[in-house]
């Protein structure tokens, strides 16, 4: 008993395989960390050497200044302001649509809700935010397109109002609760001065709380419209497949990602033209969605104001 | 001496008020917004869907005529296509999390890891298909497989679970922590049995929410050019299987009518596995978030 020191124990008891386990587990954690890199790496390998094939075989320059996009055939043109311009009337349909609803929902949540109401509807939010997107196609060209049709006959089946309004609801909740968290972080003080004041609680929210909140809502919409550029299952279903540059939105057209679900669902001859343009399109995708990610991020950092 | 005039004040505040009044119900209607679709889909979905809704729809393959196409190979594909995803995008995100919260130095590697993630988070996930498309199928050799599928989707959701796990991993107070390292436990011992355990059930919350995500998703699996035409289930992760999403996107596809009842009824499927699945995370939240 009395030869025991409490430090010898330690050191007898301190094994050379626990000190290993200790040195490897951050190194095994940093590769498998790595893993994620490797995926933005091969994701714009991908999409950058299968384009450079593409505009080894097609003009650049029509790509990037035609409006018109007719794939097939003997002599194919590729011009994407064809799909861009698709993408474009399908979004700003929904943005039309989506910020007003959502942050008139976020304003109502935030400012005029109470706690009761509030559990119940964000819920509600939630699971309208986890609907696959192909179940939205389906209401949209089985309930909304007849509808709309039944009060504006001219619209054809395949249409960019359809598409984009419900492509709106798809980000309402995206717009609704992250607007929502950007104007509950506002201090309950401000509010308080104001309405101390004797403003009313909808002079408080436009002239206290939303200024105050700007740049997480602006933030919230433009994530949104990133979102809706991405959108893939709604428009191949509800806006057809017919590329132009019109602004006309009761006719049919084809979006971005509407062209890269219809060339992959039928057969692109793999080494075709017709299979490469697919990696040029979803390039112009991805780096659309990534500057507006960017610019949500970075009006995040630059304009938050701390409370 | 009367200093206010409460009767021009009440008049001057009317207006005002009616204003407030008026507007709170135009929130709250666009509160509804939600709401209202939401019970619109469902109940014109399900009306379609009633009738072909039965035992035949669940046990039988997908089929060209409508009154023998089932629903049975896309929901035992889905499965299969889990059974990859899933401990794939587990595996992954989890020690990615537990890398950021725990290990990684502050630098601007992991500062760059982590710009990384969130901007993974924001890549459309029909982009994912053509990576899957590219790199999987064509470059790997691996086809329009379970394996490649799988592979894929585990790719797109891993952002979700890194941030919800490392937001699960971040609320274990640092109190907890201290009385590990305190009592003599090593770094690895506080996280493994201490840390992970402690933030176990947002971390699970956060998988299943991530799950019914890649359940629902269709783009990608349109991209790799998963088929919808299989009359046997996959044998195997090499093998090229069916699934919910796919089916119900083919069949929405269809001139006929009456497939648009069949796309009905396979989204009651799959909206009633979803509902459980957000059931389920609901209710483990509830019951295991631990306030410290």
């Amino acid at each position: 008993m009395s030869n025991y020191n409490i430090q010898e124990m330690i050191q007898k008891n301190k094994s050379n395989k626990g000190a290993v386990v200790e040195k490897s587990i951050p190194v095994i954690l940093f590769l498998i960390t790595s893993v994620s890199i490797l995926a933005t790496i091969g994701i714009l390998y991908t999409l950058i050497s299968q384009s450079l094939e593409f505009f080894s075989r097609e003009s650049f320059m029509t790509f990037i200044t035609s409006a018109n996009w007719s794939p097939y055939g003997a002599e194919p043109e590729f011009g994407i302001w064809a799909l861009v311009m698709g993408t474009m009337k399908v979004v700003a349909i929904a943005t039309v649509f989506a910020v007003p609803v959502g942050l008139g929902a976020a304003i109502y949540l935030s400012e005029y809700a109470t706690e009761r109401v509030r559990k119940i509807i964000k819920p509600i939010l939630e699971v309208l935010a986890g609907i696959p997107t192909v179940v939205y196609g389906f209401f949209a060209i089985n309930f909304v397109t007849p509808v709309l049709q039944s009060i504006w006959p001219e619209i054809s089946l395949y249409n960019a109002i359809s598409a984009g309004l419900v492509v709106g609801i798809m980000i309402i909740p995206m717009i609704a609760s992250l607007s929502e968290d950007a104007m509950s972080s506002v201090p309950n003080s401000m509010r308080e001065g104001s309405l101390g004041m004797g403003a009313t609680r909808l002079e408080t929210t436009f002239k206290i709380v939303l200024p105050a909140a700007v740049s997480g809502i602006i933030a919230s919409i433009v994530l949104a419209v990133s979102r809706a550029i991405g959108e893939t299952m709604i428009v191949s279903i509800a806006a057809g497949s017919t590329p132009n540059a019109s602004l006309d939105i009761t006719s049919s057209l084809q979006t971005m990602t509407g062209f890269i679900v219809q060339i992959t669902s039928g057969d692109a001859a793999y080494g075709s033209s017709l299979y490469f343009s697919l990696f040029a399109v979803g390039m112009t995708l991805f780096v659309m969605t990534f500057t507006m990610n960017i610019i949500s991020q970075w009006i995040t950092k630059r304009y938050r104001e701390e409370y | 001496m009367q200093l206010i005039d409460k009767n021009v004040i009440a008049k001057k505040r009317s207006g005002r008020l009616t204003l407030n009044n008026a507007m709170k119900w135009i929130f709250f209607l666009c509160t509804m917004v939600g709401l209202i679709v939401l019970v619109t889909l469902i109940v014109d979905t399900l009306m379609d869907a009633v009738g072909y809704l039965n035992m035949d729809f669940l046990t039988n393959f997908s089929s060209s005529r409508v009154e023998s196409a089932g629903f049975y190979g896309a929901i035992i594909g889905s499965l299969w296509l889990m059974f990859v995803t899933v401990p794939v995008a587990i595996f992954l995100s989890v020690a990615t999390a537990l890398y950021l919260e725990e290990y990684a130095p502050k630098n601007k590697v992991t500062d760059f890891i982590k710009i990384n993630i969130s901007n993974l988070a924001g890549v459309p996930s029909v982009v994912f298909g053509l990576l899957g498309l590219a790199i999987f199928v064509r470059a790997m050799a691996m086809g329009n497989s379970v394996l490649a599928a799988g592979l894929t989707l585990a790719l797109m959701i891993l952002p979700v679970i890194v941030v919800s796990s490392q937001e699960a991993i971040r609320s274990v107070p640092s109190t907890v922590r201290e009385a590990s390292i305190g009592m003599g436990a090593t770094k690895w011992q506080t996280v493994s049995r201490i840390i992970l355990p402690a933030a176990i059930p947002g971390i699970i919350t956060g998988i299943i929410l991530a799950i019914s995500r890649a359940i629902g998703e269709t783009a990608p699996l349109v991209v790799i050019g998963v088929p919808t035409t299989l009359l046997v289930t996959p044998d195997g992760f090499l093998d090229s299987f069916q699934a919910m999403p796919m089916q119900i996107y083919a069949w929405i596809k269809m001139p006929q009518e009456e497939f648009q009842y069949l796309a009905a009824a396979g989204i009651i499927v799959l909206l009633a596995i979803l509902i459980l699945m957000n059931s389920v995370a609901i209710f483990i939240r509830n019951k295991f978030s631990r306030r410290y």
